[in-house]
């Protein structure tokens, strides 16, 4: 077998210096009900080019982004990906090293984490950031048990612009640490109104921007209502692509600011792995989830890099723990922080701007389809529509024609009765001659449907 | 001397300079292949980019005054700065490609390319996670496979794919039990946690609400029945064990430990870190284990990328089954299908562990790599990775101190240090020591319940020349300490790109991010 070295001689060898005569005999504390002689009922093992012919077929059956239009969003975002990144990430060094637990043979990753917490901070408008967590949905989940744990306050308001899948996230969570969860209903712009749900109770409201329905908010006022209240203001962002055109939550107040960071560096891969981001203000710092990385100096007075505040951890602090998180999304973080470098301040704000130009174009061809409506008052690169008939069959009849037309809200949440609303989302990566055809090839299916 | 809670050393003593005597210095501060790097704030440009963009029309924006004014603070690098700054970064890193990486606890094993490939086919990696699943068939049927390869090797019913970690696969198993003893009616308050378990352990058990009480051990390395039988009663909602336990030993009584747990109204939740040790011979159903998760980054090799992301997937028994978190996957007239939202069957589902399905690119990298292993392959890697690390025993107990010298070890071998009493040198010393010698340390200070535990797990990728070159090294190493050498291990490493760092420093007065040399000054006033 190609991934172990030992040979049938090595072993022979090996078993005379430990001092048995076979390896039957290192499995002797099994207890005798649960030895198994023979294999498991499995297939036995197989060439690379075997499993690369099999893989390739699954692979197959799948129809990726690029092999036609696609107008998805929702939480997950495609974007162009420089080639530098990935050779990067490559890297043996990179990619098969541990958490860097002894900071002398790991400075690469402890500064590249460094830089990530830096331009997360910045991003955000915040003043600390971690070294980042599983995605944007679990970062919102610890964020809501901080500040549980800041304010000993028993409720957290969710706006109706929450992604549903985080706010399930955030409710598995808070469910067994006694939060009540308030969850506001889904309203395509009403993340205002988690401002009349404020009482001595609350420990936090949940406010996202751009939310699901793209909706760009201010969100400055709910900030100063939160503070008056005594609560802190959560600010998720599920597309930070967004932040190199809007202003920064923590510009407009906001105490913890979580974040999706796929759309930078990483790819769609069906939902994961991604890097969620975690930033807040410095006087929650010790309160934070996860880990940090600090600057401090070696022996010789050398500038250097190490985890800190490990006070806060599972593997220190055992029950007291902030979080439980170990591993988090470190790969998927030097991901980000390549693709940012890259960019720099004057590539992200191009970036953006470029993103929102396109899905402006793609409003104003979809605006003048007979029928359907435009629901998303002011949007960075994914709105919300209304179309005369059911979001999902929609969907599915234009996926048999090759377009992938966006996520139908009903996926997201069933049960909100908002079957007929459909989100759309441009970005670099959507062409000029795919914005022009999707209200064609819409309308024809709404056609077809009218008349059917 | 400072240290942790754990008993290390967090700051470097008074240290010998590392210039050998007679060699010039270099006048530059560097050392050949290891230059200091700056950061890419130091570096980099506000104006300057990587990536070409099509200018875009100024007057485009619609989004009134929401739109960001203020600089944000990050510099851009043009692509030969960025290629050449992360590459000098990365020849900073110890990686397993390198050399023996021998933490216990974290299996770091050889991670095939092959894996790499077939996670970035554009099927897998270029597909959108709410795209209609008439168009995902392939991707639902991998993980339906998947989910079919961890079932049969563990021999449980149910698994719960989504889990994006091993801590999270724990969270994902009490949650489990939690509703499961809720729909009974029956609140539990506590769970019972060995002395020596993982610090996930008791922080997951603490996130679900539960008190944390601990599980003495036997002076053989194992969950002490009688104290388990004392502690169980009808509050404890379940016991947390890993097996082989973190002393790198098999629990002997781990059917008596399930059967006196389920007698009690428990669930047994097995933390299958080291899954590796027995993974193809020995299936945990048979052990009587309700919940366990698996560290797809350390038995089934998807790589750990300087910490992640990993994925922790979790096995469940049928009483535990119906609570499993959406989604999961149901195949029938139409193909595959996930069920997500919590109506019909998926009522009971405890709720969502997060946004969407999964660690896919994890998924596949680990079915990769299982399919090229095979049944007869996995039972293989885990006879060798258990015969490798017996061996690294048998040819160190006579300069070190195996914690438990009698019977076999699994797959790590723990040693603790009292072969150092009396040298002047601690397991911190002697794991610096071995960075110079090329070398990255076991790990050190756990479990908590062996004195400066030393855990050393090879793995079954080291081929035997490697395994007597390490023997060799760390011989000639506790040779040195015991002959009073010990000026070696006090200043080590001398030959690391950097030297021992200041760890009390950076937590005493946290430097998180970097600063304009401004704002720095600003706030020194």
């Amino acid at each position: 077998m190609r991934y172990l070295p030992l040979t049938p001689a090595d072993r022979a060898e090996m078993l005379g210096v430990v001092g048995v005569s076979s390896v039957d005999d290192l499995f002797r504390d099994v207890p005798q009900t649960a030895r198994r002689d023979g294999t498991v009922d499995l297939p036995n093992h197989l060439g690379e080019l075997e499993v690369e012919q099999e893989l390739r077929a699954l692979a197959g059956r799948n129809r990726a982004a690029g092999d036609g239009l696609f107008f998805c969003g929702a939480g997950a975002y495609r974007h162009h990906v420089p080639a530098t990144v990935d050779h990067i990430i490559q890297r043996s060094e990179f990619l098969t090293s541990y958490t860097p637990y002894q900071p002398e043979i790991a400075q690469g990753t402890l500064q590249y984490l460094y830089e990530f917490q830096t331009q997360v901070a910045a991003l955000t408008g915040m003043d600390v950031a971690n070294a980042s967590m599983y995605d944007g949905s679990t970062a919102a989940g610890e964020a809501v048990m901080m500040a549980h744990r800041v304010t000993k306050r028993p409720k957290a308001v969710l706006s109706g612009g929450l992604h549903p899948h985080y706010a399930e996230t955030i409710k598995t969570l808070a469910h067994v640490a006694g939060v009540d969860i308030v969850r506001q209903p889904a309203a395509i712009d009403g993340e205002a109104a988690v401002v009349d749900a404020l009482d001595a109770d609350v420990a936090c409201v949940v406010v996202q921007t751009p939310n699901v329905f793209g909706t760009a908010t201010d969100v400055a006022k709910i900030a100063a209502a939160a503070q008056a209240a005594g609560a802190l203001l959560i600010v998720v962002t599920t597309e930070v692509v967004s932040l190199g055109l809007l202003k920064s939550p923590g510009e407009m107040g906001a105490d913890i600011v979580v974040a999706e960071g796929q759309s930078i560096g990483n790819g769609l891969n069906f939902g994961g792995p991604y890097v969620g981001l975690f930033a807040a203000r410095e006087k929650f710092l010790r309160q934070m989830p996860g880990r940090l990385t600090g600057e401090t100096v070696d022996a010789d007075g050398r500038r250097g890099f190490v985890l800190t505040l490990s006070t806060r951890e599972q593997h220190i602090r055992r029950d007291k723990a902030t979080s439980n998180i170990c591993t988090n999304s470190g790969l998927c973080a030097l991901a980000f922080t390549i693709h940012m470098s890259l960019l720099g301040e004057a590539g992200l704000r191009k970036l953006a701007a470029l993103n929102h130009q396109k899905a402006r174009a793609l409003r104003a061809e979809l605006a003048a389809v007979p029928g359907v409506e435009v629901l998303t008052p002011r949007f960075f690169n994914e709105f919300a529509i209304r179309l005369p008939a059911d979001a999902a069959e929609v969907v599915e009849t234009l996926a048999g024609n090759g377009v992938l037309a966006g996520v139908p809200y009903s996926r997201l949440d069933p049960a909100a009765g908002l079957d007929d609303v459909l989100l759309v989302a441009a970005t670099e990566m959507t062409p000029d001659n795919d914005i022009r055809f999707l209200p064609r090839a819409l309308a024809r299916v709404l056609g077809a449907k009218e008349q059917g | 001397m400072s240290m942790n809670s754990v008993g290390r050393p967090t700051r470097p003593e008074a240290a010998a300079p590392a210039q050998a005597a007679g060699v010039p210095a270099t006048l530059s501060g560097g050392r050949g292949l290891l230059q200091d790097e700056a950061l890419i704030f130091e570096l980099g440009g506000w104006e300057k980019t990587g990536v070409d963009l099509p200018n875009v029309d100024p007057d485009g924006l619609d989004l009134g005054d929401l739109v960001r004014t203020a600089p944000i603070g990050l510099p851009g690098l043009s692509e030969p700065e960025a290629m050449r700054h992360y590459v000098r970064l990365s020849q900073k890193n110890h990686a397993i490609d390198l050399a023996l990486y021998p933490l216990g606890s974290c299996t770091m094993k050889h991670n095939p390319r092959l894996n790499e490939k077939m996670a970035r086919l554009p099927g897998f990696s270029d597909i959108h996670p709410l795209q209609p699943q008439s168009t995902v068939q392939g991707a639902l049927a991998l993980m339906d496979r998947l989910a079919h390869w961890l079932k049969t090797l563990t021999g449980m019913p149910a698994v719960a794919l989504s889990p994006k970690a091993g801590a999270h696969g724990e969270l994902c198993g009490l949650l489990a039990i939690r509703a499961a003893h809720e729909a009974k009616g029956d609140a539990r308050k506590r769970v019972l946690v060995p002395t020596s378990a993982h610090g996930t352990n008791p922080a997951t058990a603490a996130f679900v609400g539960y008190a944390v009480e601990e599980i003495a051990q036997t002076e053989d390395g194992r969950v002490d029945l009688a104290d388990l039988e004392a502690k169980l009663g009808p509050d404890v909602a379940a016991i947390m064990v890993t097996n082989p336990n973190t002393c790198g030993l098999f629990e002997r009584d781990i059917v008596e430990i399930a059967r006196l747990t389920h007698a009690a109204g428990a669930y047994f939740y097995c933390d299958g870190a080291n899954f590796n040790a027995i993974v193809g011979r020995v299936r945990p159903a048979d052990l009587g284990v309700d919940a366990m998760h698996i560290n797809l980054h350390k038995t089934f090799s998807t790589p750990h990328g300087g910490g992640g992301p990993g994925a922790g997937p979790v096995v469940l028994s049928d009483a535990l089954a119906p609570y499993a978190p959406t989604p999961w996957i149901v195949h029938g007239e139409d193909g595959f299908a996930l069920v997500e939202a919590p109506e019909g069957p998926a009522e009971r589902a405890f709720g969502r562990m997060s946004a969407f399905h999964g660690q896919m690119g994890m998924y596949v990298r680990a079915l990769a790599y299982m399919m090229s292993h095979g049944a007869d392959g996995l039972r293989q890697a885990a006879e060798d990775a258990v015969l490798n690390a017996n061996y690294i025993k048998a040819r160190l107990q006579d300069v070190m101190t195996p914690a438990f010298p009698e019977g076999p070890c699994m797959h790590e071998a723990l040693f603790d240090d009292a072969w150092l009493d009396g040298t002047g040198v601690t397991t911190l010393d002697f794991a610096k020591a071995m960075i110079d010698e090329g070398f990255h340390p076991m790990t050190m200070y756990f479990p908590l319940v062996v004195h400066g535990a030393m855990l050393i797990e090879p793995t079954e990728t080291e081929p035997k020349h490697e395994l007597d070159r390490f023997c060799d090294t760390l011989r000639l190493l506790a040779e040195a300490a015991k002959a009073g050498d010990a000026e070696r291990f006090k200043g080590a490493p001398f030959h690391a790109p950097l030297r021992r760092l200041d760890e009390t420093l950076a937590a005493r007065k946290p430097k998180l991010r970097w600063r304009p040399e401004a704002a720095l000054a600003q706030a020194a006033e």
